[in-house]
């Protein structure tokens, strides 16, 4: 589904992923861990065209788009979450993801303008899905938070209007930075579902970024390790946490205690 | 990992704040925003409608109507600037040059200058959609730029364009030895043909302001409902996170030059009607003075809100006119002071205390300036005005007014710098002095200088106001980041 193809993205001298290979197979869940710096936000970048490769390639579905438009890319069938979170803070949550809809619907300002029955439709087709999109969490996101800016919301309902407004672009490949962070444990463990379902309900391909080992255990199909950009291990969750090099990655920088 | 931002863990602003929310802030802001909350968007606009009906059908003085036309195609003007910088949050600093570029455009196709006198339902339908490819030429270069270096480039567009109005009043066509010319240069031109539509000749501003009336409902109508569609939401996102906005398959580029070319597009038409009531152009009325005072109409009103964007536009037109008269100006200057008290204040009895105050400090200046033996200006010089005649027993003018007017100005700043850092206490007392010195430097100095006092007193109301809302008269408070 998703191929990297000995994808290198350098910063003057500092290699942030380097020659990096990796294939996410449809309908699956990976994980990409790695200490602090270790370059796991720069291949999210990278394959959602924020960043160019300095080398290599990325496909989707066999097709190259590494360099593409953010957008173009998107509407090619991938979705993303923030690191540090960045939704729309001054527009309602249902905005939100209303928004997110652009690229699948088709009013111009003339219909809109006019007020036109097709465009009329279109919004309440739209408003409708957003209604259901956010109903994918449950209460947490319905009814009269609708209408509340996003601002107003606490972080992890802003993690998870996130992602509600990553699935309204209508993906195929989900990609999640850090989805629990800044979670109390409930939080975490109703994260972790969500994730599972979405797999399952959505037919979504997903790669996650993750700190929270009991995350990452939970969800992951297989675990990508990495360090200084370099892929250090790869297999399901027990082998990767117990490779020594992972556990050296770690230790070796003094973060064994994020487990 | 990431920054905490401020929540703690599970809590929502929305809800630690919910108690706050129903607490209504007390004294004048209090009743403001009751105001702003109890009456409908659909009656405010009925009003609005029916007051601007009555004022057509009723008021038939020449020099109301054209204020009231001139009015109608400023506030076209401001709304086209909400989609521009409110909408899609693009600092567009090369705006009037497409207003310019209409009314030049109408110039051209309806006058003797080049003769040419296209109908009007072709003339101006045509330059709109012109100045609209105008637009989009323009956002060409600029649609990958941002903010100051957006404003830059728009700028010099927009001098660009005076540039070339100005210069082009002699060009030499190749194989015709005479210059031509085009533009009229800083001559303007004049005798334009006014509109004719449906066979009706226009004669005067009030024709102008029932069109300008049909045209501002559509366009409210329109500017409303993209707004709250796809494509204003797309702007939004544009104004919120550019980024994060690609990255959910909106294009960027697009949007941000679609902004560009229905503000121009706007513009344009405003400038088409503009003209027809002028009945000629003249380049100096499309710089930088203009650009001010929409944008500071948009801004003023709350950048991103229509009915601001109406609001901003009827003070920023209305007042100049209001403060060319001394008595007005008089009054509105004294209101905004009031104003300012009652806002600081925060509550009603501090309010009368100060004013009260305020009336006791005249009085017993007046006293000490009698005890000195110091020369005063007969009252019969100053209080000219109703206003001021009613301030003549309270208020003394020295004779030297010039000096006294310059101490009491830095008097004033210097009072007014110490206010904003002094402890509260202090504030209170220093309030009603405060005011005196500004009745007393308004009624020795300013009075003598209306212009100078009208951009001051513009100026005072966008500062009072930035401080006091700083999101503008109904705009939404914005969050930066949280
Ligand atoms: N635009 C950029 N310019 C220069 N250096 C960059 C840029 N983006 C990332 N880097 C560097 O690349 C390295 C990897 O950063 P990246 O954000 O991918 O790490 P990460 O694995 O996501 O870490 P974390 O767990 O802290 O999120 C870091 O050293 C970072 O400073
Ligand atoms: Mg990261």
């Amino acid at each position: 589904m998703l191929e990297f193809k000995k994808v290198t993205m350098q910063f003057g001298a500092l290699k942030s992923v380097s020659e990096l290979d990796i294939t996410v197979n449809k309908g699956e869940i990976v994980s990409v861990i790695g200490p602090n710096g270790a370059g796991k936000t720069t291949l999210f970048n990278v394959v959602t065209g924020i960043y160019t490769p300095t080398e290599g390639d990325v496909l989707l579905e066999g097709k190259s788009i590494a360099g593409k438009d953010p957008a173009i890319i998107n509407r090619l069938g991938i979705a993303r979450t923030f690191q540090n979170v960045r939704l729309f803070l001054n527009m309602s949550v249902i905005e939100n993801v209303m928004a997110a809809t652009y690229a699948q619907t088709k009013s111009n300002i003339f219909s809109s303008a006019l007020g036109l029955p097709s465009s009329r439709r279109e919004e309440r087709e739209v408003r409708a899905r957003a209604e259901e999109l956010l109903s994918f969490f449950g209460t947490r996101l319905t009814g009269y938070r609708w209408e509340q800016p996003a601002y107003s919301l606490s972080y992890a309902n802003r993690r998870r209007l996130e992602i509600a407004r990553a699935l309204a672009t209508n993906p195929k490949v989900l990609l999640l930075d850090e989805p629990a962070a800044g979670m109390n444990p409930k939080e975490t463990q109703e994260i972790t579902e969500v994730i599972e379902r979405l797999r399952t309900e959505k037919d979504l391909t997903i790669l996650v970024i993750e700190h929270d080992m009991h995350v990452v255990e939970g969800i992951s199909d297989r675990v990508i390790a990495l360090d200084h950009g370099v892929k250090i291990a790869e297999g399901d969750f027990d082998s990767v946490a117990t490779h020594p090099d992972v556990v050296e990655a770690y230790l070796g920088k003094g973060s064994a205690d994020r487990k | 990992m990431s920054e905490q931002q401020g929540l703690g863990i599970g809590t929502d602003e929305w809800v630690a704040q919910h108690e706050k929310r129903l607490a209504r802030r007390s004294g004048l802001l209090g009743i403001l925003d009751l105001l702003n909350q109890k009456v409908s968007p659909a009656i405010r606009y009925g009003i609005l409608g029916v007051a601007a009906i009555a004022f057509g059908l009723f008021v038939d003085d020449f020099y109301l109507q054209r204020i009231a036309a001139n009015l109608g195609v400023f506030l076209i003007l401001t709304l086209g600037l909400n989609v521009v910088m409110g909408f899609a949050g693009l600092l567009d600093l090369g705006f009037v040059a497409f207003f310019g570029f209409g009314a030049y455009a109408y110039a051209l196709t309806s006058s003797g200058h080049l003769n040419q006198h296209w109908p009007t339902y072709l003339s101006v339908p045509a330059i709109v959609i012109v100045t609209a490819f105008l637009g989009y030429l323009v956002s060409l270069p600029s649609r990958r730029l941002f903010g100051d270096y957006l404003a830059i480039v728009t700028l010099f567009f927009g001098q660009v364009f005076i540039q070339l109005i100005i210069s082009s009043d002699s060009i030499t066509f190749p194989g015709n030895e005479e210059s031509t010319d085009i533009t009229g240069g800083s001559n303007g031109i004049p005798g334009l043909d006014p509109f004719v539509l449906f066979g009706y000749k226009f004669k005067g501003a009030a024709d102008y302001y029932w069109l300008l009336l049909v045209i501002l409902v559509f366009l409210i109508i329109a500017i409303i409902r993209v707004d709250r569609t796809r494509v204003g939401r797309a702007w939004k996102t544009v104004r919120e996170d550019s980024l994060a906005s690609q990255a959910m398959g909106i294009k960027v580029n697009n949007l941000k030059m679609l902004a560009f070319i229905v503000g121009a597009a706007i513009a344009g038409l405003a400038g088409t009607i503009f003209a027809g009531i002028q009945n000629s152009v003249f380049i100096n009325g499309f710089d930088m003075p203009l650009l001010t005072l929409i944008y500071a109409a948009v801004i003023l009103g709350g950048s991103g809100s229509i009915p601001g964007s109406i609001l901003g536009a009827f003070v920023m037109s209305v007042l100049p006119e209001i403060l060319r008269v001394q008595n007005y100006s008089e009054i509105l200057f004294l209101s905004v002071l009031i104003l300012t008290i009652a806002v600081l204040g925060k509550s009603w009895k501090k309010f009368a205390f100060n004013i009260a105050l305020v009336v006791l400090i005249g009085f017993l200046v007046k006293v000490i300036v009698s005890a000195l033996n110091i020369a005063t200006t007969p009252a019969a010089t100053w209080a000219i005005a109703p206003v001021s005649k009613a301030l003549q027993h309270w208020l003394v003018i020295p004779q030297s007014r010039l000096l006294w007017g310059n101490i009491g100005f830095v008097l004033l700043i210097s009072l007014i710098a110490y206010y904003s850092i002094a402890k509260e206490k202090i504030k209170f007392y220093l309030l009603p002095l405060i005011t005196y010195v500004a009745i007393f430097v308004w009624e020795d100095r300013l009075v003598i200088e209306p212009n100078t006092t009208r951009q001051l007193i513009i100026g005072m109301l966008l500062v009072v106001l930035m401080i006091v809302r700083p999101q503008g008269f109904l705009g939404k408070t914005r969050v930066e980041v949280l």
